[in-house]
């Protein structure tokens, strides 16, 4: 056991160091959409801290909020037509948003992950099949798929957030699952796979403990981004009035509907703020989606190289363990980085 | 699914590309029908029920065929679906081609202007972008494709209208034409734009080209981040090419490099990804035309789901995917004539 973990210290670790030795612009993108994205975490874990009022609170001390009121020292960014504060619905937005997209991209990788390993392994018929229905799936217009689902679960399980997760976690899975598969065909036929087989490892084991930890690789890439459009998705739905309903949570996308009214009356500030808490987010997760790519896709990254540094002279019997050149060092780096899933 | 000659001829690759087209057709098929048809329940009671005596929603459900055994409905559907009959919708009881041939090209117009206006803000914006990558500009470019992706619609669109229906108030913000416009013109396409040019009522034309600006721009930026970052990466792949590096030793400037050399060579895969975005598109227009109250295809798909008609979005749900399909049959087949490479 203790071994594994050590093993995954390392691999984080390395992965860490993969990032913090990739050069130029796709370092600072990821780190700057990390921390946003650790802020919204941060409102979603601790909303019912950080926010000033419940999501659906409308009156405070006995006093009821003003409807469309203005900005001022007890509603930071005013109130909206339906008599909340548009600060709290901000807040509250956020732990809706995280739980349903997190909800979504775990389903789907669950599902997806294991189907593409599967399929990409066992080729064949089941392989085809698999994939003909896949790809019939992605190439319907996700937003399509995602209100059709949520139209047929409005009236089987309501319209919560389990409901709404689940009609994304549909368009998502192909995705999953393409990449899986593509991935462990070219891995199946590998050396270390080969000897694996050749030591008479049975298929699930060569699956599990060989291929899995290559494979799923690009998995984490493809979550962030899926991530990203999941939230535009949820958005979508509660702009068209199919996602969350409003007493269940505060969404975005509904806050967002509610305001278009008032917007072509001028008064576009209550349109305004969950429209930018979407993109922020959205943006953040893009960035840190592809910070991830460019450092994880050896054709898109480019390494930082170590300053040269040249020691103080050393004697000839030392020469070898003193500290060495930068480019070497760094692709060392790269050569252990490439070989890290491996077992 | 590569032969093992290896490189097959054109016309077989195009043949069993449109052979191809038929099971990807079913099981699109089969997996609307599965979810409009059999899930749900029974759409009559749905979109009616409750506003009508029994007798005449039994009398509605025959009509429909919905007492019939499922996998009887099931052939009745894909036979209809394959000369083209969407059913009828239960609420406004009109054939839904009726309904695509009347919104269609409504649809047609907002796409075709946002591809253009993507075009033409994505092109440029995606070589400067790989041709300087790493600098600033190609940061600023970044993200504002980013966030030009990232936005949703419908929050861009809502604010563009606040801020022309406060600074010009009498530019046009929803619908695609005046009530006039629509009233004189006279149908012959059903692409009121077309008519217009056809009835030689030039009037008529620039009113609905001012109303196109605002829905086309929305929905335009949205395609253009993806322009964008496609460009940008085929760019800074194409630089790395050998025939670049010897470009560039012959003594062509820099400039002329990236323009005639790179470029265009990025493009061959843009083309095809273009092709896909169709999907992105439609999902786009769909929220486009809510926010604009534009009378395409997708508002009415909106429209039919309030009012929960079930026939009525399955008809449309259908016709979409055969967008799709052939949309994507078309782009496979263009990108066959333009790359060698592709073939079974």
């Amino acid at each position: 056991m203790a071994s594994v973990m050590s093993r995954a210290g390392s691999g984080i670790r390395s992965f860490f160091a993969t990032i913090w030795n990739t050069k130029g612009l796709a370092r600072y993108m990821f780190w700057a959409g990390l921390v946003i994205t650790l802020v919204f975490v941060v409102c979603a874990l601790f909303a019912p801290w950080v926010a000033p009022y419940g999501f659906d609170q409308t009156a405070a001390h006995g006093v009821d909020f003003p409807k469309l009121g203005p900005y001022d020292s007890t509603h930071l960014l005013g109130t909206n037509d339906q008599f909340f504060d548009i600060e709290s619905r901000m807040i509250w937005g956020a732990r809706t948003a995280i739980e349903v997209v997190l909800l979504s991209v775990i389903l789907a990788g669950l599902v997806g992950v294991p189907l593409g390993l599967l399929s990409g392994f066992v080729g064949g018929w089941v392989d085809r099949i698999l994939v003909f229905l896949m790809d019939a799936m992605y190439a319907f217009p996700s937003l399509l798929l995602a209100i059709v689902f949520s139209f047929l679960l409005k009236g089987k399980i309501g319209s919560g957030i389990l409901a709404a997760a689940l009609s994304l976690t549909a368009i998502y899975i192909p995705q999953y699952f393409r990449v899986v598969r593509n991935t462990t065909v070219s891995a199946r036929e590998a050396t270390y796979v080969e000897a694996a087989r050749a030591i008479g490892a049975p298929p699930l084991t060569i699956m599990r403990k060989y291929l899995f930890s290559n494979v799923v690789q690009s998995v984490p890439v493809l979550a962030t981004l899926n991530a990203a459009d999941a939230l535009g998705t949820l958005a979508a739905l509660g702009f068209l009035g199919l996602g969350i309903q409003p007493t269940q949570a505060s969404e975005w996308g509904y806050d967002l509907s509610r305001a278009i009214d008032d917007a072509q009356g001028g008064n576009w500030l209550p349109a305004f703020w969950p429209g930018l808490m979407i993109v922020l987010l959205i943006t953040a997760l893009t960035l840190v989606g592809e910070g991830l790519n460019e450092t994880i896709n050896p054709a898109l990254r480019r390494r930082r190289l170590k300053p040269v540094m040249f020691g103080p002279r050393v004697p000839a019997d030392v020469v070898g363990t003193g500290p060495s050149g930068g480019t070497g060092g760094t692709f060392d780096n790269a050569a252990a980085d490439m070989e890290g899933g491996r077992p | 699914m590569s032969s093992s000659a290896g490189s097959g001829s054109l016309a077989r690759y195009i043949l069993i590309r449109v052979i191809l087209v038929i099971p990807m057709m079913l099981v699109l098929l089969t997996v609307v029908f599965i979810l409009l048809r059999v899930a749900p329940g029974d759409p009559v009671t749905a979109a009616v029920g409750g506003h009508l005596p029994p007798a005449i929603i039994a009398q509605k459900r025959h009509d429909l065929g919905l007492d019939q055994p499922l996998y009887k409905q099931y052939l009745e559907y894909l036979g209809h679906a394959a000369r083209f009959d969407f059913g009828t919708t239960i609420t406004d009881n009109q054939p839904v081609l009726n309904v695509v041939r009347d919104k269609g090209g409504a649809t047609l117009t907002l796409t075709a202007g946002a591809f253009l206006v993507a075009l033409l803000i994505g092109l440029p914006l995606g070589r400067l972008a790989g041709r300087f990558r790493d600098s600033g500009l190609d940061a600023v470019i970044r993200v504002f494709g980013i966030v030009t992706y990232a936005a949703p619609i419908f929050w861009v669109g809502v604010l563009l209208v606040a801020f022309v229906a406060t600074h010009f108030p009498s530019w046009p913000t929803y619908g695609i034409a005046s009530a006039q416009t629509t009233y004189v013109v006279p149908s012959h396409t059903h692409i009121l734009i077309v008519d217009a040019i056809y009835a030689n009522y030039w009037t008529g034309v620039f009113d609905i080209l001012q109303h196109c600006v605002l829905p086309c721009v929305t929905l335009g930026l949205l395609i253009t981040g993806v322009i964008i970052r496609l460009v940008r990466v085929n760019v800074i792949q194409a630089l790395k090419g050998d025939y670049v590096e010897a470009a560039r030793a012959r003594g062509i400037p820099e400039g002329r490099v990236v323009r005639k050399h790179a470029f265009r060579n990025a493009l061959v895969p843009v083309i095809t990804v273009i092709g896909l975005q169709v999907a992105l598109t439609l999902s786009g227009a769909v929220l486009t035309e809510t926010t604009f109250n534009w009378p395409g295809v997708g508002s009415a798909l909106v429209n039919y789901l309030n009012e929960r008609d079930y026939p009525a979005v399955q008809g449309l749900v259908t016709f979409f995917a055969i967008v799709v399909v052939i949309v994507s049959l078309l782009v496979d087949i263009l990108n066959a004539l333009v790359d060698p490479r592709v073939r079974y």
